[in-house]
């Protein structure tokens, strides 16, 4: 299934996280989704929210510089094999994994995946 | 349009001789009413009557930033304190401030080579002057204010920052001209972005931008982002403020208002004069100024000369655009840097916005250049890998020109502090 993903860039700094998940909760924006891509100096903080646009003007208005990107979300069983599977299915297909996160409880994987092509993608894994 | 046809399109001869006959009044008056002056002439074997012709300016005794220190506030007038009706002073960010003087003449003077400035620009009496310089002992704001006054234009003394209120002027009243540095028009250009203003509904046509250094690249970008053409006035308060010279929108360089102001280009080094044409230290002797008149005074910018006939009918010498105030070099590790070299690479690329900073430091032996450079939607992708590859682009271009490894920082938007007046482009924690 493909969603949407909100980025926003992010200074290295202590307090950084702080002010961008209290400007989400001010506007009662859930983060169901999160990881960080950190460098020594800088970091991206990508997440999947209740309401993207939303959240994107948010902090668009806090002069926060956000992107929003399609990303792959996929449920799998929570099975030793499966995610190899799905790999390799994408990468015969000449698709491409520029990153990933996710998580499993109950029985489930789920994982964000972010392609050189998310609709075939998306097609793909259906 | 030529304000003043008669000075500014003069034969070089003439204006060699009127030059001369100004300069042998000036020697004359310092050396009778300025005992630092007479003192300088004196140490030098020189008397009034040994200055006949302006070639005879090089044998007169330089006048530094310091030594107008050493007579903190009022040692070098030359006129008693009555005849003088204004004080300016620069801020003075080492040491005690510069107090410069004006009699009701100077200030005529000043008013008069501001709107020799401002026709130069295209300026007329139906604009309205929004002069955001800074009014106070800053020269900037009055210095705007009274040049363009005497042209007849209508002026909004708004004075720099409170950009809201900026905006709304622009607005409201339709400002046909905007005074103000540099890195402030490209804050308000951003400003005006932020705040859903397209500048070409604006009647705002003319920017007169000096008081620092800035690059063509910068004069470019904010020519585009407030739809306007852009002219480069440059002044300093020793010599009066703005309106020492201007760039007439054709040619290269700044004329410069020579008949009151008499240019030369020395080497910073040996002080010896520097034929035309060739890059050095700008000095300045002011030679109908009455209040405080300097002799050859050192700018600390670095420029060349240039007599040749102008496309725009002047024939007042220009000087090339200042990018660097010798004062603003950097050494890092035995590199000269100025910090207008960054500017100008940070201006062709087009992720990077005009807001940056240096800074630099000291780990261990070892001096460190961080550039600071704030992320702009164009810069900004999701993946790492995106971002190192403009981050290495633009630290690799900056390292060609420099010569020494940096270290490129991106930053958040608007973390790099926005001036109002002159913009603080260099942050050195170095403990020498």
């Amino acid at each position: 299934m493909m969603i949407q993903q909100l980025s926003v860039f992010v200074q290295n700094e202590s307090g950084r996280l702080v002010n961008v998940t209290e400007l989400l909760q001010q506007a009662n924006i859930n983060i169901s989704a999160l990881s960080i891509a950190e460098t020594e100096e800088y970091g991206i903080l990508r997440m999947i929210v209740s309401d993207t646009d939303k959240a994107a003007e948010v902090l668009r208005n806090d002069d926060y510089k956000v992107k929003i990107t399609n990303v792959i979300c996929l449920v799998t069983p929570d099975v030793p094999g499966e995610l190899s599977k799905k790999l390799k299915t994408l990468a015969a297909e000449g698709i491409n994994v520029a990153y990933m996160y996710g998580y499993s409880s109950d029985g489930k994987a789920r994982l964000i995946l972010k392609t050189n092509d998310p609709e075939r993608a998306a097609k793909i894994l259906e | 349009m030529i304000w003043n046809e008669t000075k500014e399109c003069m034969s070089r001869d003439e204006m060699r001789n009127l030059q001369g006959s100004r300069l042998r009044s000036l020697v004359d008056r310092v050396y009778h009413n300025v005992p630092f002056y007479r003192g300088k002439m004196q140490q030098l074997g020189l008397e009034p009557g040994d200055i006949r012709t302006i070639d005879d300016l090089s044998l007169l005794p330089f006048t530094t930033k310091q030594d107008l220190r050493d007579n903190y506030p009022f040692g070098l007038f030359a006129l008693p304190k009555s005849e003088v009706v204004r004080v300016h002073a620069s801020t003075g960010t080492t040491g005690k401030p510069t107090v410069v003087a004006y009699s009701r003449k100077d200030i005529e003077i000043f008013s008069e080579v501001v709107a020799r400035s401002l026709a130069a620009a295209g300026v007329g009496r139906d604009d309205i002057v929004q002069v955001a310089f800074g009014y106070g002992l800053f020269t900037g704001g009055l210095g705007i204010h009274y040049g363009a006054e005497k042209l007849g234009a209508a002026v909004v003394p708004i004075s720099g920052g409170n950009t809201a209120k900026q905006i709304q002027l622009l607005q409201d009243f339709g400002s046909t001209v905007l005074a103000c540095t540099p890195s402030y028009a490209a804050h308000l250009a951003e400003s005006l972005e932020e705040a859903g203003v397209d500048p070409t509904t604006l009647p705002l046509r003319i920017g007169i931008f000096g008081a620092e250094p800035w690059t063509e690249g910068m004069k470019q970008s904010i020519e585009q982002s407030l739809a306007i053409k852009a002219f480069d006035i440059y002044g300093l308060s020793e010599i009066i403020g703005p309106g020492v010279s201007i760039h007439c929108g054709m040619g290269q360089g700044l004329h410069v208002m020579e008949d009151h102001f008499v240019p030369e280009i020395i080497d910073p080094d040996t002080l010896a004069p520097l034929p035309e044409g060739e890059t050095g230290e700008l000095v300045f002797t002011t030679v109908t100024k009455e209040a405080m008149p300097l002799l050859r005074y050192r700018t600390r910018d670095l420029s060349s000369l240039d007599s040749q006939a102008c496309a725009c009918g002047r024939t007042t010498v220009r000087m090339a655009k200042i990018y660097g105030r010798s004062d603003d070099m950097l050494i890092i590790r035995g590199v000269n840097v100025f910090p207008s070299q960054v500017e100008s690479i940070l201006m062709s690329i087009p992720e990077a916005k005009p807001h940056y900073q240096l800074i630099v430091d000291r780990q261990g032996t070892m001096d460190t250049l961080e550039v600071q450079v704030e992320i702009d939607d164009r810069f900004f992708t999701d993946e790492v890998a995106e971002l190192e590859k403009v981050k290495k682009r633009i630290k690799h271009q900056i390292e060609s020109v420099l010569g020494i490894s940096i270290l490129l920082k991106p930053v958040e938007h608007k973390t790099i502090q926005r001036s109002e007046g002159k913009a603080k482009r260099v942050i050195d924690n170095r403990r020498l």
